[in-house]
């Protein structure tokens, strides 16, 4: 044999590559796994792979299936340019003047001006596919291979699915490349849509397919609305409180392009604890809260009451809240480059950067292509220099390993500030490989971190591959909150508004429990919440993970109750096993509310009771306080927009009018955004030939 | 059950449901997943997800191995497609870059204990062209003859040979660079 190829074939041989044994086992199992399923399911028919793994896999699984997902779409993405590149380019163009972001892809085009010329340069390849118009060029030469290779390699099966993913890649490019705009539109010019973007418009009409509309790659854990429950089996509820409110921002920016969002995006507690409620505060730290109950008829049953427990997080005043060392991580990574995404991120952080107090430190680090500290700890003081550095980011490359989050978490630790906020702040658009290779590492490295101090926030931006389970998953182990930033407003919301609460913990481990009493209810079902329930046996359990409260936070909990022996009541008595109707519980009481929390520095928990009483009750809508009746059509249009199990024929209108009657005064204009988006959702509704 | 049950055997259990028999043909072939998707995308943590998703798709894809070629030919051709799905997916060359860097940055670590053989594979896997690369690995990595190869790349027996000879002239050039 030829002597190069002999020291190749040596060389090969020298490079013992020997598995790692854990992952091997791991991948083993898993397909051991997917094998007892396969097995199952063979008679099963018209189950995507996919399905199924998600379904059924583990941690593991779903995170390679997710980087599968994520690979695959960018030859879709690729493939679904081509039809629309020149309206994409086009509306840019038009965009351009107004708003200086907008710009950035012609400006990374302007730094590599030779790229497509250069063979096999990596530097260049890198150029030439970061930059999206590249990658719509590369796109336009060869979708047809695309599709073939897909077919011959999946087999015929998969030809159909791949098809339609192909179609709903184009056809979501499509739609949200102008609708960007148009969002930017609201923000820049103020409350009301500019009529400009009606000059764009007309690249939406020749969209096809429409029934692919809007399922997107965003992934969401598909999650069951919780049941009825009989009291009389299972008097007890219990539940963990959930403060975040990503679902909120993700809803709107769906029907912001006017389709409506998948059904699992939606998370009903998300969308009521969007809106702030004015709840009784206690004038304590000591008692972090207190608890508001309500009752009224339920809008959408006449037959049933809506039972309402708000709390809300004492306020911390000015000169109370610790001082912050934070830490920015920013996702710099090729796919950041939108308009929706790392210029709107820039903007976030700058007005996060006015709540700061002068002492408060703040470091960047961005991972793209290599991980790099692009501000050592610096005090919020030096404005000057952290605006800097933040206009310094460009998006480009690709995302570079464990690197990014090690650094951010040195950087926090060396600028710990010992009793303080410690936080490091992931910004992404969910397309990020943070290195460690699966999430059950990741979550665990996030945890240890967590009990030296330094927690961990997510804050989601852009649409197409969201990835909302994995950031739920990583700020839940991170004691922190997730928040999915739409908009500039949005923004303006979490990061100035309620940075308090998102910085400020006054309270972990918030857990929630209702008693009914079956004399006066039979049965009863907690609106949302799907993904908190908690075992009745955890309510005590100060080992029990539950979610913590920050400073001035709101929380509400809706129960739809029905009296016993109702008509409205959705289980029928039993016959051979009649209840007796011997009731021990007082007659005016509709059941007992316990909360369990712990202070932020202490590990174990306190208790708040409260009797929910007739007192507590009114005999009309109208009677009900506006909170109460704009909690409930929030809640009404969650569970339209689920699909309506319980809603009877509640519908978009009913919503909007009661929202109305609950609106008033609204500073921010955020109730009367939500009863726009109940608009459009009807008009969206309306454009959906399948209900999904 | 021994390594002198043959792969097809195996195989025609796991497909009728034997899930031992499907756990050893995993046991016996995962180096092999994992040795060619790292030689192909030369990135350990990909290549550890590849060879995972490879495992996991088997079970639904056994049911197309007709046993007209051998079974580690068959399984190089699924893992070697599914390496090539993922080339192509990647965008493109930014990862690859990056895989290398990383690659690199590995290296410098254990530089001391690296032969200067293995630098210089890493170095060459970088460059090659890919047509090239995954002809080197199969005949040379793997020990497969032309016929074999030309099987697993789906191409023909004389396209390998010919791609053998470039990849001699590649390499020649580049010796005499380096010199």
């Amino acid at each position: 044999m030829n002597k190069d190829l002999k020291r190749l074939e040596n060389a090969f041989r020298e490079q013992r590559l020997e598995p790692d044994s854990k992952v091997k086992a791991e991948a083993i199992s898993a397909a051991m796994r997917s094998f007892h399923t396969e097995k199952k399911s063979a008679a099963a028919q018209g189950i995507s792979e996919q399905t199924r793994l998600k379904e059924q896999g583990g941690r593991n699984e779903t995170l390679s299936n997710w980087r599968r997902v994520m690979n695959s779409i960018q030859s879709k993405w690729t493939y679904g340019l081509a039809g629309s590149a020149s309206v994409a380019v086009l509306a840019m163009m038009i965009v351009g003047p107004n708003v200086g972001d907008v710009l950035l892809p012609q400006e990374s085009l302007l730094e590599n001006p030779v790229v497509a010329n250069k063979p096999l340069k990596p530097e260049n390849e890198t150029a030439l596919v970061d930059n999206p118009q590249n990658r719509e060029a590369t796109g336009l030469s060869s979708p047809g291979v695309a599709l073939n290779e897909a077919v011959r390699d999946e087999g015929v099966s998969r030809v159909a699915n791949e098809a339609a993913d192909l179609l709903s890649a184009n056809r979501s490019r499509q739609q949200s490349q102008p609708q960007l705009h148009f969002n930017k539109g609201v923000n820049v010019g103020g409350a009301v849509p500019a009529t400009k973007s009606l000059s764009i418009a007309p690249s939406t009409i020749d969209v096809p397919s429409q029934q692919f509309q809007g399922q997107g790659r965003d992934k969401f854990e598909a999650v069951d609305a919780n049941p009825v429950k009989i009291v009389r089996e299972d008097p007890v509820s219990t539940f963990s409180v959930d403060v975040d409110t990503a679902s909120y921002s993700f809803m709107r920016a769906s029907l912001n392009s006017n389709v409506l969002p998948q059904k699992n995006a939606i998370r009903i507690e998300e969308l009521v604890n969007y809106f702030d409620y004015d709840y009784d505060v206690p004038t304590e730290k000591s008692a972090p809260f207190k608890a508001n109950v309500s009752i009224m008829p339920t809008p959408w049953n006449a037959g049933t009451k809506l039972l309402s427990i708000g709390i809300k997080g004492y306020e911390l005043p000015q000169v109370e809240t610790p001082s912050s060392n934070l830490v920015f991580l920013i996702d710099s990574s090729g796919s950041m480059n939108a308009p929706n995404k790392l210029p709107l991120l820039r903007n976030s952080f700058k007005l996060l950067l006015s709540t700061l107090k002068p002492d408060d430190t703040v470091s960047i680090v961005t991972y793209a292509g290599g991980a790099g500290t692009v501000l050592e700890p610096t005090k919020a003081s030096q404005k000057g220099k952290i605006l800097a550095a933040l206009d310094s980011l460009r998006a480009g490359g690709a995302t570079a390993g464990a690197e990014g989050i090690r650094q951010a978490y040195n950087l926090a630790q060396l600028s710990f500030k010992e009793g303080g906020v410690n936080r490091v702040i992931l910004a992404t658009d969910g397309d990020f490989n943070v290195g460690i290779s699966d999430t059950e590492a990741l979550k665990s490295y996030i945890e240890r971190k967590r009990e030296t101090g330094i927690t961990l926030s997510v804050l989601g931006f852009g649409r197409g591959n969201y990835n909302d389970q994995l950031m739920q998953t990583l700020a839940q182990n991170g004691n922190g909150n997730a928040s999915y930033i739409d908009t500039l407003s949005e923004a303006r919301k979490v990061l100035v508004e309620e940075a308090g609460s998102t910085l400020f913990a006054i309270a972990k481990d918030v857990k929630l429990q209702v008693e009914f009493n079956p004399a006066l209810v039979g049965e009863y079902r907690l609106v949302g919440y799907e993904t908190r329930v908690l075992d009745r046996e955890d309510f005590n359990n100060d080992k029990v993970d539950a979610g913590d409260i920050g400073a001035g936070h709101t929380v509400t909990a809706l129960y739809e109750i029905t009296p016993p022996n109702s008509a409205s009541a959705l289980v029928d008595p039993l016959r051979y096993n009649a209840p007796e109707t011997q009731f021990d519980g007082d007659a005016s009481e509709y059941g007992f509310l316990k909360i369990r929390y712990k202070l932020p520095d202490s590990n174990t928990s306190s208790l708040i009771t409260q009797v929910i009483d007739t007192g507590h009750a009114v005999q009309t809508v109208d009677a009900a306080s506006q909170d109460s009746r704009f909690a409930a059509s929030v809640a009404a249009f969650g569970q339209l927009l689920r699909g309506g199990q319980y809603t009877q024929d509640f519908d978009y209108d009913d919503v909007i009018e009661l929202a109305q009657s609950g609106r008033g005064i609204d500073p921010f204009g955020y109730r009367s955004e939500f009863i726009n988006l109940v608009r459009l959702a009807k008009s969206a509704a309306a454009l959906q030939p399948l209900k999904q | 059950m021994g390594p002198e049950v043959s792969d097809e055997a195996l195989v025609k259990l796991a497909v009728n449901g034997d899930g031992e028999a499907f756990g050893h043909l995993l046991e016996r072939h995962y180096d092999l997943l994992f040795r060619v998707a790292y030689r192909f995308c030369g990135h350990r943590e990909e290549a550890e997800d590849i060879a995972q998703e490879v495992c996991v798709s088997l079970p639904s894809k056994l049911k197309t191995f007709k046993g007209q070629s051998r079974f580690t030919t068959w399984l190089y051709q699924v893992v070697v497609n599914r390496v090539k799905d993922w080339k192509r997916k990647q965008s493109t060359a930014s990862r690859l870059q990056n895989a290398y860097v990383e690659v690199e940055a590995l290296r410098q670590e254990e530089a001391a204990e690296t032969s200067r053989n293995l630098k210089w594979l890493e170095e060459l896997m970088a460059q090659l062209p890919e047509d090239l690369k995954e002809t080197a690995v199969l005949v040379l990595g793997e020990g497969m003859n032309h016929r074999e190869a030309s099987e697993v790349l789906g191409l023909k027996e004389s396209t390998v040979s010919w791609r053998m000879g470039e990849l001699k002239k590649a390499l020649r050039i580049m010796a005499r660079e380096e010199a």
